[in-house]
């Protein structure tokens, strides 16, 4: 195949940047990376992937933490005929110091094609192209420097928290210390795939959801609070004086009315009716704060689609304080995963096992009793008709 | 497709090391593919325990078991699946037991 990649060129222009930009600075210095930009070059002239479907290989001990990546024409394209990715763990809330970024960033520079994916979609640091031979050197290495390969297939999926208390003062509670105990905990299932498919816990801080806790995993603690809205009226009149407009941006917005400006002060007027949404704390950071008594929800069963469309996870315990050693948590969490690796078909997500075999059966299995909080849509029923 | 030498016959296998002519499998070469690939040798009483329950089950089912099966049918605990075969169930066992590759999720 010739050298010429005129499609691949074309998103080198503009003023954005450009991975291809990067790839063809790469190519410098790694043949698996020219290779690469004509395997995308080839792509491109198909429309169709270039890669072959799957691939089984990892490091001694482990079951998870690499993708196997073959491409179609290994012998036109040599450099990439083996194109493995690993999932390295990333640190609760992806806190780094650039001696760490330098250190990952070196041993991928030596064993594997120095591209990296900071970070993937499923929170893991990914490095991206590694021959089969160099992936237990590139393993032993990073072990050796403190990292770890992250969660694939049928896992515990590299289990992810928001920067929570570390940087963000709406933090309900301390995410970077569950996740960091959850996956320390969990180590075994994070690395040995036992179940039927792949399962996730994602922790956010706060409703915000800065890691979609609630869209992507099977098992999402949300923080909240059990009191009130705590709003500082000094703060509330410096935002109205700056001809903030409080009425029409604030309260106006506000999705069940339980906010008011009384008299130049904002008071939450429907204390009861508040459904944590965040819209006032986010529009008056400076005004407006999550209460006191804090903790988490936890919901089960989001997923993208697979078996069925993609699913948004519901409640199952309205509030729980979350507090090491987080015994309650793990427990329920690992009762979960019995139910559903014992009931659970393959490739079928948690949310998938609930629908098909009901939320009583399920509630009754892990324990919990049914709760006004856990209905997903009230009033969804179309043969009554609410006045 | 690469060719390889297992017990002494010249076997088509795939990138990962399965062997692509189930036909061909016998229990030497299972002790040879155990050799090559998790540096298994001899395999012992359990290392066949599993390989034959996996076999088994493919010939009935034409899937590899579950993880969880596999385990609870044994009476095997995963980490002593890892500790037999370092690669683990899919990559290490099924291999040897010439199952086809079985098809994974990123």
């Amino acid at each position: 195949m010739e050298d010429k990649t005129p499609m691949v060129d074309e998103l080198e222009k503009g003023p954005w940047p450009s991975y291809v930009k990067e790839l063809k600075r790469a190519a410098k210095k790694h043949d698996s990376v020219k290779d690469l930009i004509k395997v995308q070059e080839r792509s491109f002239q198909r429309k169709m992937t270039q890669w072959k479907h799957g691939g089984i290989v990892g490091v001694k001990g482990y079951g998870g933490g690499v993708i196997g990546r073959y491409v179609q024409n290994p012998e036109e394209f040599p450099n990439v005929a083996a194109f493995h990715t690993m999932r390295v763990n990333h640190p609760s809330g992806w806190f780094y110091d650039t001696k760490a970024l330098r250190t990952i960033c070196d041993i991928w520079d030596k064993h594997g094609s120095g591209m990296t994916n900071f970070h993937g979609s499923t929170g893991d640091i990914i490095l991206l192209g590694c021959t089969t031979e160099e992936l237990q050197p590139t393993f032993d290495e990073l072990s050796e420097h403190g990292f770890d390969l992250g969660g694939s297939g049928s896992d515990l999926r590299s289990p992810t928290a928001c920067v929570g208390p570390g940087r963000c003062e709406w933090a309900c509670f301390d995410t970077l210390g569950l996740i960091y105990d959850i996956t320390k905990t969990y180590q075994m299932e994070l690395h040995r795939p036992p179940y039927p498919y792949k399962t996730k816990i994602k922790a956010s801080g706060c409703p915000n959801d800065c890691v979609a806790a609630i869209a992507r995993s099977d098992f999402s603690l949300i923080g909240t609070w059990r009191d009130n809205l705590r709003i500082d009226q000094n703060a509330v009149k410096e935002y109205a004086d700056k001809k903030f407009d409080i009425q029409r941006l604030v309260v106006a917005k506000c999705p069940t009315e339980a906010i008011e400006l009384v008299k130049g002060k904002l008071e939450l007027t429907h204390p009861e009716d508040c459904v944590r949404c965040m819209h006032c704390i986010n529009l008056m950071p400076k005004a407006i704060r999550p209460g006191v008594d804090t903790g988490a929800t936890i919901l089960v069963g989001a997923k993208a689609p697979i078996i069925h469309g993609a699913v948004l996870s519901t409640v199952l315990i309205p509030f729980i304080k979350v507090q090491p050693p987080y015994t309650e948590i793990k427990q329920l969490w690992e009762k979960i995963m019995e139910w559903w690796d014992e009931n659970g078909k393959t490739r079928e997500r948690l949310a998938e096992l609930i629908d098909r075999m009901g939320m009583p059966a399920f509630l009754k299995a892990i324990d919990v009793e049914p709760c006004p909080q856990m209905v997903n849509t009230p009033r969804a029923n179309p043969y009554f008709f609410w006045g | 497709m690469p060719k390889t030498k297992l017990a002494g016959m010249e076997i088509e296998i795939d990138e990962d090391g399965f062997i692509q002519e189930p036909d061909k499998w016998s229990k030497e070469v299972a002790e040879d593919l155990a050799k090559e690939e998790s540096s298994v040798h001899p395999m012992s009483e359990d290392h066949w325990r599993l390989v034959n329950y996996i076999r088994d089950y493919y010939i009935k089912f034409g899937v590899a078991p579950p993880v969880r099966m596999l385990c609870k049918q044994n009476k095997f605990e995963l980490k002593y699946v890892y500790e037999m075969f370092p690669k683990g169930p899919a990559a290490g066992a099924c291999k040897v037991a010439g199952l086809p590759k079985p098809t994974g999720c990123v």
